[in-house]
């Protein structure tokens, strides 16, 4: 089936899409967006979390016809066009919260989300709001160092 | 396979009645695990999340009419006061994206015995509304669960709310599991207190085929609570009643064994969820927080 999506604020028709399929296949495969990472396709891992209508979800956990005619937003979409990064993307690169890369784009987006939502979390708040994103590599401090800088740093 | 996109409720249930082959998915958070994992594979999905039909609630004076579609994000943002029980629940299912996306009228068509929105609906006394192109019935929560992952939910049937009565009183939900984020349960357990009518209820959920309530457990606390007039007195729990309590809850259940825990684990937990609860309950009684009537 054709299924038109808002995808980082530009309408994107994506063919050949299968009605079983979820949005994250289809924002990896047939949208050129390889951000949001496909590590379990079950809701646990959180690396494939994207907004959905401005609301963090599990794209794996969508079906792509019921994204149709509404709005995503890719950890591609957090960068400017012409590639400068988010006050998030760069905390993470800064503190050092990035190992294999894998569940960074999905952390990226929960914190991206809080931040939004309470500009200066504590850190209760920040461990509630990643508690469904999961890294396997860097033991969450660096994680939770790159939430904080973000926190302080301009939007 | 089909996708289809009903853009109204009559259409949804026309849909529903000439496709029994289409599985209704709203949040998805159950349909696409299975779908993603090639456990299931219908002749289409009826997708529910364009309705906005289900997607409201509507508070009267006793009662909370919940939209099968209103997300569990939604319930702890908007109803923790009126049903606290509900939105305490509603704090411990999965992650806050499975939270945006998951909803109770899920939770009510899988009807998974570890459902956390089973307990606090069955202490509330509340009602699902179903509905079909043949019309609308209500079916009480305590008569919709009918074995493990199976409803009163009939074939050609949609599930379009819940209706919750207000707390009359205090509303606790514990649940136990291997962290706080993202469990199933390993057993979970609702309580609540009705000081006007002097009831206290309790259920149990991962601890049976079906969520259930606990009936002598209930009866005995509600005797106690008269005999000892602690409903006026509003002294502490005495401690032998606490114990009673929470042995007479374990005793209700009827757990496995399986890949989360033990049997005889889950018994000993419940008694010291219902223990946990029953004093909490009474102490926010007792600092008067809800003190009815
Ligand atoms: C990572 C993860 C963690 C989870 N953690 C928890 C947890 O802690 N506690 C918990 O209780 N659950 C948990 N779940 C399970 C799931 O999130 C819940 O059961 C949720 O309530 C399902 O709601 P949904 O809208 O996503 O349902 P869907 O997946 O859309 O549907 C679930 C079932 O209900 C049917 N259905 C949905 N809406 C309707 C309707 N209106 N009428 C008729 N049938 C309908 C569908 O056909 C399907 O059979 C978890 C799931 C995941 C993936
Ligand atoms: S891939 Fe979606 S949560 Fe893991
Ligand atoms: S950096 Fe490897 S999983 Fe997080």
């Amino acid at each position: 089936m054709r299924v038109t999506i808002e995808i980082n604020g530009t309408e994107r028709v994506l063919d050949d899409v299968w009605e079983g399929e979820s949005l994250l296949y289809a924002l990896r495969e047939r949208a050129g967006l390889p951000g949001a990472k496909n590590a379990c396709e079950q809701g646990e891992c959180g690396s494939c979390t994207v907004y959905l209508d401005g609301r963090p979800v599990c794209a794996c956990l969508v079906a792509a016809g019921q994204a149709a005619g509404h709005a995503v937003r890719t950890v591609e979409g957090l960068s400017t066009v012409d590639g400068e990064l988010d006050r998030v993307q760069r905390a993470f690169l800064a503190a050092g919260a990035v190992q294999c890369g894998f569940c960074t784009p999905g952390l990226i987006v929960a914190t991206h989300d809080l931040l939004a939502r309470v500009p200066s979390p504590d850190d209760a708040q920040i461990r509630e709001a990643l508690s469904g994103n999961l890294c396997r590599c860097t033991g969450y401090e660096k994680i939770l160092d790159a939430v904080r800088l973000a926190a302080g740093s301009p939007a | 396979m089909d996708f289809l996109r009903p853009r109204t409720l009559d259409e949804a249930l026309a849909m529903r009645a000439e496709r029994p082959d289409a599985v209704p998915i709203r949040g998805g958070t159950d349909v696409m695990v299975e779908m993603n994992f090639d456990r299931r594979r219908p002749g289409a999905l009826l997708d529910l999340a364009g309705l906005a039909e289900l997607d409201t609630w509507h508070r009267t004076a006793d009662t909370v009419r919940l939209g099968a579609g209103v997300s569990y994000a939604r319930i702890m943002a908007e109803l923790a006061d009126p049903l606290p029980g509900l939105a305490m629940a509603s704090r411990t299912v999965g992650s806050p994206q499975i939270r945006n996306r998951g909803t109770v009228g899920g939770n009510l068509g899988s009807a998974s015995p570890a459902g956390d929105a089973h307990p606090p609906l069955l202490t509330a006394g509340a009602t699902v509304e179903v509905a079909s192109t043949r019309g609308t019935r209500l079916v009480p929560a305590a008569d919709w669960y009918l074995g493990v992952k199976r409803s009163a939910l009939a074939a050609d049937e949609l599930i379009t709310a819940v209706h919750v009565p207000v707390a009359a009183g205090p509303q606790q939900f514990a649940k136990v599991g291997t962290r706080n984020a993202m469990v199933i349960a390993v057993c979970s357990l609702a309580l609540e207190l009705a000081p006007a009518t002097g009831a206290v209820r309790v259920a149990i959920g991962s601890a049976a085929p079906t969520p259930r309530r606990c009936p002598d457990a209930e009866a005995y606390a509600g005797a106690e609570f008269a005999d000892r007039r602690l409903w006026t007195v509003g002294s502490p729990l005495p401690a032998v009643l606490v114990q009673r309590f929470g042995e007479l809850v374990a005793a209700a259940a009827d757990p496995i064994d399986d890949v989360r825990s033990t049997a005889a684990y889950r018994r000993t937990a419940l008694a010291v969820l219902a223990r946990r609860t029953l004093t909490w309950a009474w102490r926010e009684f007792r600092d008067g927080g809800r003190r009815c009537a």
